[in-house]
């Protein structure tokens, strides 16, 4: 009759009943099985489970590996030494194993003890109004009045009206203080060091990213390439990097619409701002063939053959190219600055390119 | 009872008394050591989050004892190979150790960051279950904004934690972050330059997010926690129908020793899967991506799986910008950022207040609706999963344009075709499942459910006897309410009542019929020992079945 113990009070059977009953539970529907001889219940709600010993050496178990476990996790803690990818992977199997192991275990056994040794359960607790009574509410609502009466609050208006004006500055003190958290903009955001002059005074060269090399125009011939070129004296400035870093990409002047400023280019060597004018990833994948600049982020795509103006996707501004020329010695140099700002669009940017359109300039 | 009166052994009696002595706390053990908790497999998800929250706190505790939150420039001497002679932050290099050099150090990294995967996702599953089953109503709507706010500090949890080890991946994630605030009208780059400490990246971010990511958000979300478990505990939890039980009590286990030892016994399965997690499947493997720096990313970078619905509708969005005088509007940024989680997170916590405004019910429930049994509820809870799913989906458009061979256009185009028209086909199909369930559990109460006995007619025919529902089964079936109407009857001189009229009125009217459509009524049975047709030619009532 055990099987009947499971499914007669059981809440969670039913519900394969409904509609499509299940073998095994059918006979129950038909209300044809003996009921169970009650096992005289100690409290109403409370029935008790066999006094087998099975369940508890089930429980026992469990316990026991939990116990071996969290041995074998200090022992291994002990043995497994790290410092190296394959030690620090073999540490951490060995403790992550048995940390598992044990607490699963203590899990499972906790679990048998509940519903193999524990009682079932089927009590009945009465939920009382959340609402307080009347005569509370009333009591409180007069000892507020009193309280508040009793405090002068209501009357004294010169005293709730300071107080209102005393507390007032006190919140803003926070929020004040928060300013030297950072400086203002200011202009920054227009302006990269593509700009400046470097302290000898010369032009900016072009350095290839990673290797620190600057660029020969005549070396640099292979069309299709894209390079990744960073400023000169700025290699490993994160900030200037965040908006000064160039993607590099060589054409056959044929192949240069009108979008891209051709007296910015060096034999066909056209620099775009590396950095996604949507919200700023770098735009680092170039499909060759097409001739299109992805960001890997938003998958907003650029034709780098017509001043990267936006072809597909969330960016709203083409790449800003950058102007440049070659130094005495061969190498790429920017002979300006970006005609307009850099990355990702801000509320004080405005519409530069129109701006630099008007002025009669190329954006 | 019959046994003899048993005493508490004296090492308990005497702690206990020690206690009670100064605080007090026998009347609170009487009435809450029997404390009543109703069983339901979906009661279990809310845990989920709560014990994964308590790992997240242990393994995260660990984590700080190594962690260095600096981003300080510094070059890597340490045991693994590919790194050595790099520069990187010194919150990177930390990592790095924390991941090699420390003895169960990338357990602990592995199981802090599956956690917090869980955790949000246990909120996530705990929360729909509340929503569908109507558990955020009267008394219980404190108890949802609750949730609601912590399910967002989760979020926000989880976004200053990703950052913090500085790796290419989290990197990027941190640049999109900087580029949505920098959109923002007005305020955006000096926001920008406030969390920044100046320009992006700066030097400042990561042991900001590192005092956020460790104190004041989990702080905030210990205290909500906290609030969240006393109210469920003052208010009793809600239960699902059945057989005795009502709104007015509670049916199911004793908090000691049963409730204790089970949910003891769950936070340990939850460790226990989390810790085989961390152990056999490897998450963030940050040495594989390198230090961050601004100039590089990689291919198919994605977020982790509760930023998804920002990506993806980062990636939706038209490229549009306007410009107003000389300033700047990147709608292409603002309107993904926002509206998303502007929609989900307001209609989430508006929804209880919404839907009392429109029944008009003011009760107290603590029986729980089946979702069936409120069909326009249930099926804005699809449709808005349908939203979030599609977003979350097109987040890795790049990924499915690779894995099913289509172009990157037509993936994105249908995403933004379907993240508006799929809720609707949502609402509507799910709208009539739960018509249809609703029927078929009417047709049960009515008719009764087959028996699985054929009996043969003496003309020859066969039919198939059915009987009544098992008495839980039909108690269950019973627990059906009724939606309230707001259809109250017009006065003598033809003036609806105060609540429906104008045109907000009439709008709350028009809801509520919305609301009460289609509400099948549960009739009980035509005679008990219902025979239909077992075989022929299917016209009988259930032949469907």
């Amino acid at each position: 009759m055990t099987e009947h113990d499971e499914n007669s009070a059981g809440w969670r059977s039913p519900k394969r009943v409904v509609g499509t009953p299940s073998p095994a539970e059918s006979r129950y529907t038909l209300g044809q099985a003996e009921p169970p001889s009650p096992k005289t219940p100690v409290i109403e709600g409370v029935e008790p489970r066999d006094e087998g010993k099975g369940a508890e050496r089930v429980v026992a178990l469990c316990f026991l590996i939990t116990f071996l476990a969290g041995i074998a996790f200090i022992v291994f803690y002990v043995m497994f030494q790290v410092g190296t990818i394959e030690k620090a992977q073999i540490s951490n199997l060995a403790l992550g194993g048995t940390l598992a192991l044990a607490l699963l275990a203590l899990a499972t056994g906790v679990t048998v003890w509940v519903r193999a040794i524990m009682p079932k359960y089927h009590l009945v607790q009465e939920r009382h109004p959340l609402v307080s009574d009347e005569a509370t509410r009333d009591e409180v609502g007069s000892t507020f009045l009193q309280g508040a009466a009793e405090s002068g609050i209501p009357k004294r208006r010169l005293l709730r009206r300071t107080l209102l004006l005393a507390v007032a500055p006190l919140g803003l003190l926070p929020l004040v203080l928060l300013k030297d958290l950072g400086p203002l903009p200011g202009t920054v955001l227009r302006h990269t060091v593509w700009g400046k002059k470097t302290k000898e005074g010369k032009e900016r060269r072009l350095i290839i990213e990673g290797t620190g090399n600057p660029i020969r125009a005549a070396n640099f011939n292979s069309p299709g390439g894209i390079l990744s070129v960073v400023p000169e004296g700025y290699e490993h400035d994160l900030n200037e990097l965040a908006k000064s870093t160039l993607i590099l990409i060589k054409f056959r002047p044929e192949e240069l619409k009108a979008g891209t400023n051709k007296n910015w280019t060096v034999d066909g060597i056209v620099a775009y701002s590396k950095i996604c004018t949507h919200v700023g990833c770098p735009t680092a994948l170039y499909e060759q063939t097409t001739h299109h600049i992805l960001c890997p982020c938003h998958q907003s795509t650029f034709d780098a053959t017509d001043g990267a103006r936006v072809i597909f996707g969330p960016a709203a501004r083409p790449l800003p190219q950058l102007p440049l020329g070659l130094d005495a010695e061969g190498y790429l140099v920017a002979k300006g600055d970006f005609p307009v700002p850099p990355g990702p669009s801000f509320w004080e940017r405005g519409d530069a390119e129109a701006e630099v359109r008007a002025k009669g300039g190329h954006a | 009872m019959s046994e003899p009166k048993q005493t508490v052994p004296k090492p308990i009696a005497g702690v206990s008394g020690y206690i009670d002595d100064r605080i007090g706390a026998g009347n609170f053990l009487k009435r809450n050591l029997r404390k009543i908790f109703p069983d339901h497999w979906s009661f279990l998800l809310g845990e989920i989050a709560l014990y994964s929250f308590i790992v997240i706190l242990l393994s995260g505790t660990f984590l700080t004892f190594f962690f260095k939150p600096s981003m300080a420039h510094t070059v890597y001497e340490g045991s693994y190979a590919p790194l050595r002679g790099i520069g990187m932050s010194e919150a990177y290099k930390s990592t790095l150790e924390i991941s090699f050099d420390v003895r169960g150090g990338l357990l602990m990294r592995q199981i802090h960051h599956w956690a917090a995967l869980l955790f949000v996702a246990g909120m996530m599953v705990h929360m729909l279950r509340v929503f569908f089953t109507g558990a955020f109503r009267k008394p219980r709507e404190i108890n949802w904004i609750i949730g609601v706010l912590l399910l967002t500090l989760a979020l926000a949890a989880g976004l200053t934690g990703y950052s913090l080890p500085d790796d290419l991946l989290s990197g990027a994630g941190l640049r999109i972050t900087e580029g949505v605030l920098i959109s923002l009208p007005l305020v955006g780059s000096y926001a920008t330059f406030l969390l920044f400490g100046g320009e992006y990246p700066g030097f400042d971010v990561i042991p900001r997010f590192y005092t956020l990511h460790v104190l004041l958000i989990p702080g905030i979300i210990l205290a909500l926690i906290t609030a969240h478990m006393i109210l469920m505990w003052v208010q009793k939890h809600t239960q699902m129908p059945g057989k005795g039980r009502t709104e007015k009590n509670v049916v199911g286990a004793p908090f000691y020793p049963a409730f204790m030892a089970k949910a003891g016994a769950y936070f340990l399965f939850t460790f226990g899967v989390l810790a085989g997690l961390g152990t056999f499947a490897q998450i963030n493997p940050v040495w594989l991506f390198g230090p961050y720096n601004p100039a590089d990313i990689s291919a198919g970078s994605q977020p982790d799986f509760y930023m998804g619905f920002l990506e993806g509708s980062l990636r939706l969005m038209p490229a549009w910008e306007i410009n107003i005088g000389s300033y700047t509007l990147p709608l292409s940024v603002i309107i993904p950022a926002l509206v998303p989680m502007g929609i989900i997170m307001t209609g989430l916590a508006l929804w209880p207040f919404l839907e009392q405004w429109v029944t008009g019910d003011k009760r107290e429930h603590h029986v729980c609706d089946r979702p069936r049994n409120a069909p326009v509820r249930t099926s804005v809870g699809f449709a808005g999963i349908t939203f979030y799913g599609v977003l979350w989906l097109l987040g890795s458009n790049d990924e499915l344009s690779v894995a099913f061979d289509v172009s990157l256009f037509a993936t994105t185009w249908f995403g933004r075709i379907a993240v508006i028209v799929g809720p609707i086909i949502a609402f509507l199909i799910s709208y009539r499942i739960c018509i249809g369930l609703q029927r078929k559990d009417a047709d049960v109460l009515g008719h009764g459910v087959e028996s699985g006995v054929i009996k043969r007619l003496p003309h020859g025919e066969f039919v198939e006897i059915h009987v009544p529902a098992r008495e839980d089964v039909a108690a269950h079936l019973r627990g059906k309410k009724e939606i309230p109407s707001l259809e109250a009857p017009v006065d003598e001189r033809g003036i609806p009542a105060p609540g429906v009229r104008g045109l907000i009125g009439k709008v709350r009217l028009t809801l509520n019929r919305a609301f009460r459509a289609d509400d099948i009524p549960l009739e009980e049975g035509h005679g008990h020992e219902e025979e239909h047709k077992a075989i022929g030619a299917g016209s009988g009532h259930k032949a469907d079945h």
